[in-house]
């Protein structure tokens, strides 16, 4: 088979390349003297905005006590299987507790499900999104890792309710 | 057979029949919560307001007799209206529980608040509030908030358990239910109350928070509290089961069961107690070993020259299933040629009753005589094995699955006396830590195998557990969203899997190493084996005992009437 010359209609400038380099170069020239959006992670940190889905944490109200009543729903809708509930019976007035609560890091891919379906508003998607693990035990997060005041949840909550 | 015409369909009916029952036995469900086919009509949840052509008012179909030629119309507007009204009324007070709620995920109003009603509430009023977390009796909890009074309990506990303990109090939002002063719900069949109560007004205290139910799977099995054999439902999460509830049968228990069934007949299975894995008497006492190892010392000490063939005893064992005793048997007579063959019975008076209970507290004692558990012509009885240990006539005994010493506690001395003493066993109960070998015996939750009621109707016991050898995707059992998805590194699913086997698996294998090869593969092997060899089940297998058992011809027809 023949093989057919490739044929390009290029001016000399065009052939010369030159102009190019210049126009990208300036470009290159503006920007360093823009503002810059890097960050140095680890030592400087990212915080992100209400809207953001990190890992999904238990609320803990000011007396201690989580406000979740175990009802299961978050460990049925998450489509990755991550969440076990065991639910246990307490004297408090909602009769239910999760004798434990434990979502697997490494299974859950944080779409929110669980946070949308909760009747309680009691799990929430917080700001965290370092997660390291050296073994599969060490992933699975317990009460003791999810239960998180609700004061640092306060945006999240906020915003989930600004979208009711 | 007269007829009337539902929905445009036509439907025959025995007269005398209501709309809602003659359309139950059509397949058809007209919605209703008060209305139970085995208890009386009440008619109080209005759920089944129909319209019937004709008629000036929507009637209720539980208490509408159906007449030849009517039309009636479950869909139509106006049926539907009401419908979605009554639904609105009982909704009105009831509280916001599903996540609370034992309940949640098999409850009436739940199921019938999506299908059935307009899904929005205009009620904006507080609700009623009544007693919560009442305990009605030993195993029963009453939520009242949840109550939406079908009088379903009332009347299951007057006209079923016959023993009226629940009434209404008060009136219209203010009604709720009581037990009469000084009583308690403690009748033996209190828990079905729990599964005719169409919301999670009263609860099982046993079950109560274990597990979500859409979480569990369920198989079909029956109970092994008594004779009766009720059929049931074995809901288990995470290789444990957690509950027992019942199945309908029309021939064995209805729509129930007793409380000593439902609490009783599960607990062993996942005890601390379990045999798991052979065991063998070295230096004094029991240590786990191999099954090969286990199989070879208990075929070696029955072989042993210290007694002959006359002096080996075997007791079989009621607890145990067709399969297994047929195969006990048919071990005793091929390998050591054995008369010497019987089992104890087990009878409690105070147990039976004229509603379920039966005073023979096993289930299996007319299967298990029928194939060939019973001794020989010049063989002895339980009685004649008994004495015999004692007189130092016999001097090994087997036993499958029966604890007798905890059933007659004197006998702990007679074992004693034994040279060698096999026991099969699924916990180490009093008899299974006599033993010199012990071999782990599967429970009737992680086998196949029939059983025969009292009745003499043969029926399937199926698997519900999974054990080292038994897989539950593998042997059909029902299998949930956790079993389906679950790998070996959640910890949700790392349920404890026993290291035991049928017993009839066990002895052929033991036969096998004894020289008499067994050619069983699977329980059915076993069975049909059983159909052909004993005339009382001929001509049965396990197709045709399907999920509610047939009739053998161990008992006579008139027989079971009158019982
Ligand atoms: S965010 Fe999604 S995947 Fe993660 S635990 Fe919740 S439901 Fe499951
Ligand atoms: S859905 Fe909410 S209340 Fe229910 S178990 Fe999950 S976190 Fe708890
Ligand atoms: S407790 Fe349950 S069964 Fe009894 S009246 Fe109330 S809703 Fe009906
Ligand atoms: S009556 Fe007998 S078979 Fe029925 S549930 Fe009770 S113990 Fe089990």
């Amino acid at each position: 088979m023949a093989v057919k010359k490739r044929y390009k209609d290029l001016t000399l400038l065009q052939r010369i390349y030159i102009p190019e380099i210049v126009k990208g170069l300036s470009l290159t020239m503006k920007n360093m003297f823009k503002p810059k959006f890097t960050m140095r992670y680890p030592e400087e940190k990212f915080i992100p905005p209400a809207s953001y889905r990190g890992r999904p944490v238990l609320v803990q109200e000011t007396n201690g006590e989580e406000r979740c009543v175990a009802c299961g729903l978050c460990a049925r809708v998450c489509p990755a299987l991550a969440i076990e509930v065991q639910a246990g019976e307490t004297e408090r007035e909602k009769e239910r507790y999760p004798e434990k609560f434990e979502i697997n890091m490494l299974r859950c891919i944080f779409c929110g499900l669980c946070e949308e379906v909760c009747p309680e508003e009691a799990i929430v998607m917080s700001k965290d999104y370092e997660l390291a693990f050296s073994s599969r035990g060490d992933a699975i997060y317990g009460k003791d890792k999810l239960l998180t005041p609700v004061i640092q949840l306060q945006d999240r909550i906020e915003f989930l309710r600004s979208y009711k | 057979m007269p007829k009337f015409v539902l929905d445009g369909k036509e439907i025959e009916f025995k007269q005398g029949q209501t709309i809602i029952q003659a359309a139950k036995d059509n397949g058809i469900t007209i919605p209703h919560f008060c209305w139970h086919e085995s208890l009386s009509v009440s008619g109080n949840c209005r759920v089944c307001l129909v319209e019937v052509e004709k008629m000036p008012k929507l009637v209720i179909a539980c208490a509408t007799i159906a007449s030849d030629g009517m039309v009636v119309h479950s869909a139509s507007e106006k049926a539907l209206s009401a419908r979605n009204a009554v639904m609105e009324f009982l909704l009105i007070n009831h509280p916001l529980d599903c996540p609370i709620c034992d309940e949640a995920g098999e409850c009436k109003l739940q199921d019938y608040a999506y299908s059935h009603s307009v899904g929005e509430s205009r009620f904006v009023e507080e609700k009623t509030h009544k007693d919560k977390r009442v305990p009605l009796g030993p195993y029963i909890m009453f939520d009242g908030d949840r109550c939406i009074s079908c009088s379903r309990c009332i009347r299951f506990c007057d006209e079923i358990a016959k023993e009226p303990e629940l009434t209404f109090v008060k009136r219209g939002d203010r009604v709720t239910i009581v037990t009469f002063p000084g009583e308690e719900l403690d009748n033996p069949y209190s828990m079905n109350v729990v599964d005719i109560c169409p919301v999670g007004a009263l609860t099982n205290r046993d079950f109560r928070f274990k597990a979500r139910v859409w979480d569990m799977s369920a198989n079909n099995t029956i109970c092994q509290g008594c004779a009766r054999g009720c059929n049931i439902e074995l809901w288990v999460r995470n290789n444990e089961v957690l509950r027992i509830t019942p199945r309908q049968n029309d021939r064995v228990n209805s729509f129930w069961m007793c409380d000593h069934g439902r609490l009783e007949t599960f607990k062993f299975i996942n005890a601390k107690d379990r045999v798991d894995g052979p065991y063998v008497r070295r230096e004094g006492s029991l240590q786990k070993t191999s099954w090969d190892e286990a199989l070879a010392d208990a075929a070696k000490e029955l072989k042993s020259s210290r007694f002959n063939r006359n002096e080996i005893a075997f007791i079989g064992s009621p607890y145990a299933t067709l399969e297994d005793n047929y195969v006990f048997a048919k071990f005793a007579a091929a390998v050591f040629g054995s008369k010497n063959i019987d089992f104890m019975r087990h009878s409690d008076p105070s147990f039976g009753d004229d509603i379920l209970r039966r005073e023979d507290i096993t289930p299996n004692s007319l299967g298990a005589e029928a194939v060939g558990i019973r001794p020989g012509q010049t063989g002895l009885n339980f009685d004649g094995i008994i004495n015999g240990i004692k007189e130092g006539k016999i001097k090994a005994l087997y036993i499958l699955e029966d604890d007798i010493v905890s059933a007659d506690t004197a006998l702990e001395e007679v074992l004693a006396k034994l040279d060698l003493l096999i026991v099969h066993a699924t916990n180490f109960n009093k008899t299974a830590v006599l033993a010199d070998i012990v071999l782990p015996a599967a429970t009737y939750a992680e086998k196949n195998g029939t059983i025969v009621n009292f009745q003499g109707r043969v029926q399937r016991i199926k698997p519900a557990v999974s054990t080292v050898e038994l897989d539950r995707a593998m042997d059909s059992m029902s299998m949930s969203r956790l079993d389906k998805f679950g790998s070996i590194y959640d910890r949700w699913n790392q349920g404890h899997k026993y290291d035991a086997r049928s017993s009839w698996k066990i002895l052929a294998a033991l036969s096998s190493v004894l020289g008499n090869k067994m050619k069983f593969n699977l329980a059915e092997d076993v069975f049909n084996e059983i159909s052909r060899s004993v005339q009382a089940f001929s001509g049965l297998d396990y197709d045709s005992i399907g999920e509610h058992g047939v009739q053998s011809k161990l008992q006579p027809l008139e027989k079971i009437e009158k019982a």
